[in-house]
């Protein structure tokens, strides 16, 4: 049944209303208009719309809305800036770490998630992390040194 | 190029204003006809423009293409858009930029030779003049003069290293794509329809389904035309509740003769068959050469290919009256607009199709199909603009798959230990099913309405524009006898089209694999083989690069480790574009695991170098998902293989590193980045499992399954 679900995005308290059963994707992208993160499967079997769970890296695809009642999400508006960007952003943007960029967001929430938990990871430890989030275009390399690189 | 050869595009759109024209903020607004499909290609046009007017690249705006405004140039395909674009771009900036030069001269009143271009600006004597002050309507209806564009350069590229700006663009999140794009009053709009192009529908289902669908909360309409169901919802949550219902209850009877796994090559074979020699030099008779000659075989299959892109096909369309406007993310807007044209029975004027960039593209998706989705929408949406976004389900199962394909290559080697003849055949369906070349619509929905257009069967193109199934079938050695056989398969069960590279990937593999076959009975090495039958300096002069890249030759840290192979491929990429050389390391356990990729490749001039590294190295992990991991499950009911559990695509843990260099080569024209490394790296990776096991795999995707298989029947 539809009711008001309260947490916070990116630093700030919004309430919306909604089904507890909507996936946060659609919330995110439709109703709060922060369109960064990306729909890709809607079966969380791509992780192109990863974002942050409080400090945990989830798939708002498959995410309901009632898993993040009263809890903090950060999509890639809330990473960074070009005015304060996340060692992330910058080292991508160094790296040239993409060609469509349609999997970005979702690789740097997720690479976010990893470097929060370790900060100083391995390349094995990189691509095991990334290993859910799926790249067409193969510019998997790229990404992984630009992840590198961020911790470094 | 030389300074006089005009460009196909150029010809047909001749005006300098049709490619350039100043915009309100001083900067030059550069029209390409070519399309972002996530190569990157307008950044390397826009360098282009920069270079011939001597400003920033952040002075020229890529004109997002449109039909209303934009040159017609067909199809951004075959990794032609800097070789046909560009070359264009490049005399109109060219002719632009004398113009304005005599402009200023005459303004000063001197010569055009004491007129020099500085910062951006044109100083003549005390004045300095920009562009904006010089460009004027007359000059914008001048015929681009291509004698203005002096000789090639053979220099680097100023702006070479200047990074795509949309990068930081699409990591900050302020990229806004397609499905981003927010119209007032848009609706949002789903389709459903049948997974098979011999589909019936079943009346009964569809009577219980309707009301349910119009019953659930949101759903505004329900719209129903022969095979196709819309639904129209002012929310994205209403859709998905429909898709819910409708995968529970699909109301179509499903039909689709398909081979099994097993029987393709059979199946292929045993088809009805266009069938034509494409190249004949000289008559072979194989096996009926002077004493001591040997005949080598080899064949290799691979399976129906899906797109795979991360995104999903999307549109947005609004009709006004009975004019229509769509957003697409299609690869030929004008294609496109002409067959939108054909299934609504209008005129192609009445439509403006408009291009926004989304996921990565690789060839012939549903990005057609889905514009003509949502115009056949949104005609029910009063005027509102509808958004119809497929979902990943229909993605995988509805859009045009790259198709099946066998290839056999039969080599006659004489006693000196050269190639003495050649002949490739290859048993595929069309790679060619795009919209905008038939006498109906090429687009799946137009195929499924209540009054459907005839499904158009997959067709290839001429050997001359680079051919089809048939592409890079023909030798790049010296080989004096040489045929090349195209049997085109005449049997679409489920629809194919154009996945990047075509017949390249196969056709490549498997003339490599012979190629490496023969050189290993003969006891030679494999890489000089090749160098003793290319006679082209530049085609030499890539194998060479490689062998230097990957140590060829020399000891290998890893070289007795059980299960390692090292193998390389090259090709031409359609006999006529970018030359490209693989090497593949690998080590074989329980299935092959890639160690390492080389990638050596001359694209003559270089325009954005890191872009064709981006590219080259994309191709090549793309073509190794490919080669390892692919191919669809079809069955009676259609394509099973729809989320990505069930078709999965090469991994972070799986994907190696891999190291490119580049030939520079300022003063040859500019190549196509996008497909040439594909053929050649599957090669490698066939040969290198090749040389780790003494196997030879014939049919794709060399998983672990097939290992085993191999290892079996050996």
């Amino acid at each position: 049944m539809a009711g008001t679900i309260a947490f916070t995005v990116n630093g700030e308290a919004c309430a919306v209303a909604g089904d507890p059963d909507d996936a946060l994707l659609g919330t995110l992208r439709d109703t709060l208009g922060l369109k960064s993160t990306r729909l890709g499967c809607g079966l969380g079997q791509c992780g192109a719309c990863t974002v942050l769970l409080d400090d945990r890296a989830v798939t708002a695809c498959d995410t309901p809305l009632s898993a993040v009642e009263g809890k903090q999400v950060t999509t890639l508006e809330g990473l960074g800036s070009r005015d304060a960007p996340h060692p992330l952003q910058t080292a991508f943007i160094d790296e040239q770490a993409l060609q469509c960029g349609w999997c970005t967001s979702g690789m740097l929430m997720r690479a976010a998630e990893l470097l929060r938990r370790e900060p100083h990871p391995d390349e094995a430890a990189v691509r095991q992390a990334l290993e859910r989030n799926l790249c067409r275009c193969g510019v998997h390399n790229r990404i992984v040194r630009a992840v590198l690189k961020a911790s470094a | 190029m030389t300074a006089t050869a005009v460009p196909e595009a150029l010809r047909q759109h001749p005006l300098v204003g049709q490619w350039l024209r100043m915009g309100p903020d001083g900067r030059v607004q550069a029209s390409s006809g070519k399309v972002d499909l996530g190569q990157g290609i307008s950044h390397a046009l826009r360098l282009i423009v920069a270079e011939e007017l001597a400003l920033e690249p952040d002075r020229i705006e890529m004109v997002r293409p449109t039909t209303a405004t934009s040159p017609d140039e067909a199809v951004t395909s075959g990794s032609l858009s800097v070789q046909h674009s560009g070359a264009a771009l490049r005399l109109a900036a060219a002719h632009l930029r004398e113009a304005c030069r005599r402009h200023a001269a005459l303004r000063a009143g001197v010569d055009d030779k004491d007129v020099h271009l500085s910062a951006g600006a044109f100083v003549a004597g005390p004045h300095r003049l920009a562009y904006a002050e010089l460009v004027d309507e007359a000059l914008l209806q001048e015929p681009v003069d291509a004698a203005q564009a002096g000789g090639p350069s053979t220099r680097p590229s100023r702006w070479s290293d200047r990074p795509r700006p949309d990068v930081a663009q699409k990591v900050f999140g302020e990229f806004r794509f397609l499905h981003d794009l927010e119209l007032p009053g848009m609706l949002r709009g789903r389709i459903f329809r049948p997974a098979t192009l011999q589909a019936r529908m079943d009346e009964d289902a569809w009577a219980t389904l309707q009301p349910q669908l119009a019953a659930i909360p949101g759903v505004l309409q329900v719209v129903r035309d022969g095979l196709l169901v819309g639904v129209l919802a002012a929310r994205t949550n209403a859709l998905d509740r429909c898709s819910a219902r409708v995968a529970k209850a699909p109301p179509w009877h499903e039909h689709a003769e398909v081979p099994q796994a097993r029987e393709l090559e059979h199946w292929l074979k045993s088809q009805p068959l266009d069938s034509v020699t494409l190249l004949e030099r000289e008559p072979v008779e194989p096996g009926a050469d002077a004493p001591g000659a040997r005949v080598f075989r080899t064949a290799i299959t691979r399976g129906w290919l899906q797109h795979a892109s991360i995104g999903l096909c999307c549109a947005i369309a609004r009709w006004e009256g009975e004019a229509l406007q769509v957003w697409t993310h299609s690869q030929g807007i004008f294609n496109l607009r002409r067959d939108l044209a054909l299934a609504f029975g209008m005129a192609p004027d009445a439509i403006t199709v408009c291009h926004a960039e989304a996921a990565g593209c690789y060839g012939h998706n549903g990005a057609d199909d889905v514009a003509f989705d949502a115009a056949w929408l949104a005609r029910h949406a009063e005027g509102r603009p509808v958004r119809l976004e497929w979902t990943r389900e229909q993605e995988m199962s509805r859009a045009p798959m790259g198709p099946a394909m066998t290839v056999e290559v039969e080599a006659v080697v004489g006693a000196d230990g050269r190639l003495a003849a050649w002949t490739q055949s290859v048993w595929s369906q069309g790679h060619g099913t795009r919209p905008g070349r038939g006498a109906t619509p090429a687009l799946l929905g137009a195929w499924q309405t209540a009054q459907p257009f005839p499904v158009t069967m997959a067709v290839n193109a001429a050997p001359a524009a680079g051919g089809g199934a048939d592409r890079n079938a023909a030798p790049p050695y010296a080989v004096p006898r040489a045929r090349v056989l195209s049997h085109r398969v005449l049997s679409m069960p489920l629809r194919v089209s154009a996945l990047r590279s075509l017949g390249a990937h196969v056709n490549v593999a498997a003339a490599e694999a012979l190629l490496e076959d023969i050189a290993a009975a003969l006891g030679r090495d494999p890489l000089q083989y090749r160098l003793d039958h290319l006679e082209d300096e530049r085609a030499r002069a890539v194998l060479r690069e490689l062998a230097r890249l990957c140590g060829w030759g020399l000891p290998q840290p890893e070289a007795d480790r059980e299960g390692f192979g090292r193998g390389i491929g090259f090709a031409r990429y359609k006999n006529s574009g970018a030359w490209c050389a693989v090497a593949a390391d690998l080590v074989v356990e329980e299935r092959v695991k890639l160690r390492k990729l080389w990638i050596a490749a001359d694209l003559g001039r270089l325009v954005h170098p890191d872009g064709v590294r981006n590219q080259l190295e994309g191709g090549a992990l793309q073509a190794a998902s490919w080669t390892l991991c692919e191919a669809a499950q079809v069955s009676a009911e259609g394509i099973r293989s729809a989320d990505w559990e069930s078709y999965p695509i090469l991994g972070f843990g799986e994907a190696p590193p891999v190291e490119v260099s580049l030939l520079d080569r300022p003063e040859m024209p500019s190549l196509g980045a996008g497909e040439c490394s594909c053929g050649p790296a599957a090669a490698a990776i066939g040969n290198a499992i090749h040389d780790a096991l003494g196997l030879r795999l014939r049919r794709m995707p060399y998983t672990a399954d097939a290992l085993l298989e191999a290892a079996q029947a050996a």
